[in-house]
């Protein structure tokens, strides 16, 4: 038997297992798929829990659910690749034989990389909303916050869902709004990069609603280090802003697995060519989702879409044919920006995201780069899209490779 | 595209004023691209850029972090050399591309 091995049972992972098994012949191909948690979690619901729109139980549910019969399901953390021997080295010293690796680990925050982040004031004054449990006790906080300086920082870049901080700053707008204390919070959006997004268009237009809603924005500020005593943030060049609650967006790493096998770069992402989804160094070995190095955001939809592109290099792959499919980078991002409404970028590598409709020129029923309660409608319609339709792979009525119909230049 | 002359010496710009032919990089080009931005180099900018032009030259990108792990410089002396947006600064004096953030 030939063997297939996944390392990660997250979003690209439990999605690749389904799109190989059903491409794979039982008889010749044996696919396994390790993770180390039992629990998938819908990450991008993580954002509603501080605000009280979503609980725990929202966004969890077994990872067994999700996965087809006839792939092999081992639970256990993974400690290295040996790419040289083709092989996997897990925790409890079993070792896995591959021909073809899929490394699907995704990244994950790193609060310890920044200096009194993870101090003493860490889930009493400052939080985080990228994990399950920062999400939970921010919500405990705001519960009972009765105002102050609201510091929204984003350490370093890159960081998985791009878009998130924002939704997070507009969210919080409209939830002191509607609870009466919003004259007693002063929002503000911290960030390294030199506006609200990276892409002009983009940058303006997000800008503009952090404007509009009274949010302060802060560019061009990298941290070096939270001080805890005198609560303020503090960046290299020496600015500072002082905060009542911070919500920091700390380092995304790559698993330290990715440094322990010797195959990242210096944030211990997979160098991997950004086209064809193999490893720059190993030909049998293909990285797919937040663990790769790929210049495109780390996100879901990045992540179904350069599934269609894998599946099929895969295939060309095992068959010793060239490739057949390139990935362009594309990225759909619905933005929450409160009040029951909505925004949308759609990009890729080479064209930034720009105003019009989607996926149907002229019609929408979806506006990219405007406000409107579809788009809201676009974002709650994912998550129930995420559970039944991405995660198992099946077809998706939007093309992987990005239109340009549609869209203004 | 536009060009300056810098040091007696035609060279092409982009419209935020960074280098597009990195060949014409002298440490003359260099320093009078300093001045327009305020800083006066001294041999510890010239660790600096020699850095980056490496960096630049074997293809892989340029982040803090790494400048902070380089070995050259740490972020906070690589900020006090370059006040205010270091990397678009050492970048442009490097001669070499702003570095892109994709995210
Ligand atoms: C707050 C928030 C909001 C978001 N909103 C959106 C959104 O609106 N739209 C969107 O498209 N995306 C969104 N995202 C991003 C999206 O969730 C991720 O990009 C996506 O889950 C990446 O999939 P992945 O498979 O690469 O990684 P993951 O889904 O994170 O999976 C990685 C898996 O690898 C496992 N693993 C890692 N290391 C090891 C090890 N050493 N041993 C064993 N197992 C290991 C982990 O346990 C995990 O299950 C959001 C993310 C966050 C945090």
């Amino acid at each position: 038997m030939k063997k297939l091995l996944i390392l990660g049972a997250g979003t690209a992972g439990t999605m690749m297992a389904n799109k190989m098994r059903n491409n794979l012949d039982r008889d010749e191909w044996q696919i396994t798929i390790v993770d180390q948690f039992k629990t998938h979690y819908y990450q991008p619901g993580f954002l509603f829990i501080p605000f009280g729109m979503y609980t725990k139980s929202d966004v969890v549910k077994p990872k067994s659910d999700f996965f087809p019969t006839g792939v092999k399901v081992i639970y256990s953390k993974i400690d290295k690749i040996q790419p040289e021997e083709s092989s996997v080295l897990l925790d409890d010293g079993v070792v896995l034989k591959y021909d073809y690796l899929i490394v699907a680990t995704g990244c994950k925050t790193a609060p310890e990389e920044v200096e009194g982040l993870k101090d003493k004031l860490w889930y009493k004054d400052i939080f985080d909303f990228y994990t399950i449990e920062g999400a939970l006790k921010l919500a405990e906080h705001f519960k009972t916050w009765k105002g102050g300086d609201l510091v929204l920082n984003v350490s370093e870049l890159p960081y998985k869902c791009p878009v998130a901080p924002l939704e997070f700053v507009f969210f919080a707008d409209a939830f002191f709004t509607e609870r009466g204390l919003r004259d007693k919070v002063n929002i503000t959006y911290v960030t390294p990069m030199s506006g609200a997004f990276t892409k002009p268009r983009a940058a303006k237009a997000l800008g503009d609603l952090l404007e509009e809603k009274n949010i302060k924005l802060i560019s061009d500020f990298t941290i070096m280090q939270v001080d805890n005593d005198e609560k303020k943030i503090v960046d290299y060049g020496g600015q500072e802003v002082k905060f009542d609650c911070l919500v920091s967006i700390p380092p995304n790493l790559g698993d330290a697995l990715i440094e322990r096998s010797g195959m990242g770069d210096d944030m211990n992402f997979v160098p991997t060519d950004k086209h064809t989804l193999r490893s720059e160094k190993y030909e049998n070995i293909f990285v797919i989702g937040d663990a790769a190095n790929l210049p495109t955001s780390k996100a879901g939809s990045v992540a179904h879409f350069a599934a269609e592109i894998l599946e099929e290099n895969m295939m060309c792959a095992i068959e010793g044919r060239p490739f057949t499919a390139s990935f362009d980078g594309h990225a759909n991002c619905y933005i929450e920006t409160g009040y029951g409404k909505g925004t949308l970028i759609d990009f890729n590598y080479d064209t930034e995201p720009l105003p019009g409709s989607f996926p149907f020129p002229g019609v929408g029923p979806f506006g990219l780069l405007k406000v409107s309660r579809m788009n809201h409608y676009g974002k709650v319609l994912f998550r129930w899209i995420y559970w039944h339709i991405l995660l198992k792979g099946k077809e998706m009525p939007i093309d992987s490779e990005m239109q340009m119909a549609g869209k203004k230049l | 595209m536009a060009t300056k002359t810098y040091a007696g010496v035609n060279i092409e710009v982009n419209d935020e004023g960074y280098m597009t032919d990195s060949s014409q990089w002298t440490k003359e080009v260099a320093n009078e691209i300093a001045k327009e931005e305020g800083i006066e180099l001294t041999d510890k900018h010239f660790e600096v850029i020699e850095y980056i032009r490496n960096k630049v030259a074997a293809g892989e990108s340029l982040t803090i972090r790494g400048i902070n792990k380089s070995g050259v410089v740490n972020a906070k002396i690589f900020y006090q050399l370059f006040p205010g947006a270091p990397l678009k600064k050492a970048t442009k004096i490097s001669g070499v591309p702003k570095p892109v953030s994709c995210i």
